[in-house]
């Protein structure tokens, strides 16, 4: 048996019901996106990759304490949030993967496309991809992902790659 | 050279100290250059700094520290031009960039190289702090914390706190980092040379960022006149005074945060006392890479570093962005 607010108690196969139905009703009228799951990939969930670090979050006006000097574009760009986690590939690349989500698509679009080189290749990740020898970019509705290598290494760009893959898929 | 191990252990252990002076060989250089009515500004180079595998020398990185002390100095042997430099029996600071994560942050082996120099000079391990804003920002330089006296001191900004009293100059209004304010008596400034996507290029004076408590603060108007103004207030005047600029890597455009499809490798040490002239010199190295690769020039990309010229002016008096008045050595 479970208690109503009034204090009477309504039989539980009624009361869950109703509790699903007022956080369905608060989600809309809030406007709240999807609540998203974690998007950083478990060590193990992607070959060769393990998660190295806890996962740091930063709202736009605490972008600074991570990014200074750089926050100012994102928040620009309509940063809301950006989580940050720290990967290695077999024991030995190492790499920063970054999640923004922006406050809309359009934010998302603006970063990916400034700073862009002739080396850029295109990928098939997301809404639309880039990829350098030591990073992949990509957006995928408001969010932007940003993964860099510390280091070049010959198969930096596979893995890098299947990372970004891999986050892809936990948007 | 040592590894890490060992070179922690040496801090663990100390140094040769070589005795105390009553004054600091600094300031007969700084005679020296005021009778010459310029400011010295070394550019160290060896382009086998990194070997082919792309893996940076650890020896090389000290013969090269070692040679552009030994040219700023005009002291052949380290110990000799150290001495010259920093004082002995007081608190040195080094003030390393990890802001830009471990791909662009000042190099390790710059840091390893500077700490022996200066234990050979007399400096105790103890009054060596390698200090940045916070855990994570060592790290980026391959630091990890360490607080214990007998060595070399490792920690951020975050673990000593800043100032309760805030200080100001023209429009910086900041509260300092007691690192800086208590502990050291003189700071090395070890920036690393960017791009910067607001204030153009960030370098010497622009590291000072990393030792107030809200850096956002001070980023309007592409950091001008902000970070001329905070290089006046006056323990950041009178104790940074001399920097070893880390220009072994750089990224010349997306700074200051890694961009690895813009880094080069200049295989360099900019070295000097005069910031201003420092930051000037570092500028047209940037520029000059930017021009290699087809980019155009900051003026154009309307991100100039305009608060070089403004630490320069007469209000400020930081030192000179005149390349007349910059007695520039390429070594």
């Amino acid at each position: 048996m479970k208690f109503s607010s009034n204090g009477w108690m309504l039989p539980i196969w009624m009361a869950i019901p109703a509790m699903l139905g007022m956080m369905v009703a608060i989600t809309v009228s809030t406007g709240c996106k999807k609540a998203k799951s974690n998007p950083f990939p478990a060590s193990g969930a992607v070959a060769g990759w393990e998660k190295t670090s806890e996962t740091r979050a930063f709202a736009a006006k605490d972008l600074w304490q991570y990014i200074d000097g750089d926050a100012e574009q994102y928040i620009s760009a309509g940063v809301v949030t950006t989580s940050t986690s720290d990967y290695k590939y077999q024991g030995n690349l190492e790499a920063v993967v970054d999640v923004c989500t922006m406050g809309d698509a359009t934010g998302a679009r603006k970063i990916l496309e400034t700073g862009q080189t002739k080396e850029a290749k295109t990928v098939q990740l997301g809404d639309a991809g880039i990829q350098y020898a030591q990073s992949v970019i990509f957006r995928k509705g408001p969010y932007l992902v940003r993964i860099v290598a510390y280091e070049s290494m010959p198969d930096a760009p596979q893995a890098l790659l299947a990372l970004a893959h891999g986050v892809e898929a936990k948007l | 050279m040592k590894n890490r191990r060992d070179f922690l252990k040496t801090a663990a252990t100390g140094a040769v100290l070589l005795g105390s002076r009553s004054k600091l060989g600094l300031a007969a250089i700084l005679d020296k250059q005021a009778g010459a009515a310029k400011s010295k500004v070394v550019i160290a180079r060896d382009a086998a700094l990194h070997g082919a595998d792309g893996t940076l020398d650890e020896k090389r990185v000290q013969a090269l520290l070692d040679r552009a002390i030994a040219s700023y100095t005009g002291r052949d042997k380290p110990v000799e031009a150290w001495k010259r430099i920093v004082p002995v029996g007081k608190v040195i600071g080094l003030k390393v960039n990890g802001l830009g994560g471990k791909g662009i942050a000042t190099h390790f082996a710059l840091v390893m190289a500077i700490c022996e120099r200066l234990q050979q000079a007399g400096v105790k391990p103890g009054e060596i702090v390698v200090w940045d804003r916070n855990a994570r920002d060592l790290d980026a330089c391959g630091l990890t914390i360490n607080t214990d006296l007998s060595r070399i001191r490792t920690y951020g900004s975050d673990v000593s706190g800043y100032e309760e009293q805030q200080e100001s100059w023209g429009i910086a209004r900041i509260k300092l980092a007691k690192i800086l304010t208590r502990e050291c008596a003189m700071v090395v400034n070890l920036p690393i040379l960017k791009d910067h996507e607001m204030a153009g290029v960030t370098f010497s004076m622009k590291n000072m960022y990393g030792v107030v408590d809200r850096p956002r603060d001070l980023h309007a108007g592409g950091c001008n006149p902000a970070v001329a103004d905070l290089n006046c207030i006056p323990a950041i005047r009178e104790k940074v005074r001399f920097t070893i600029g880390d220009a072994i890597s750089s990224v010349y455009n997306g700074g200051p945060s890694f961009h690895p499809e813009h880094l080069w490798q200049p295989n360099a040490l900019i070295v000097g006392e005069d910031r201003v002239a420092v930051d000037y010199t570092a500028w047209q190295m940037i520029e000059r890479k930017r021009s290699e690769v087809g980019m155009p020039t900051l003026e154009a990309a309307n991100r100039p570093p305009r608060y070089i010229a403004t630490a320069a002016d007469a209000a400020h008096n930081l030192g000179t962005n005149d390349p007349q008045r910059i007695h520039l050595m390429e070594v």
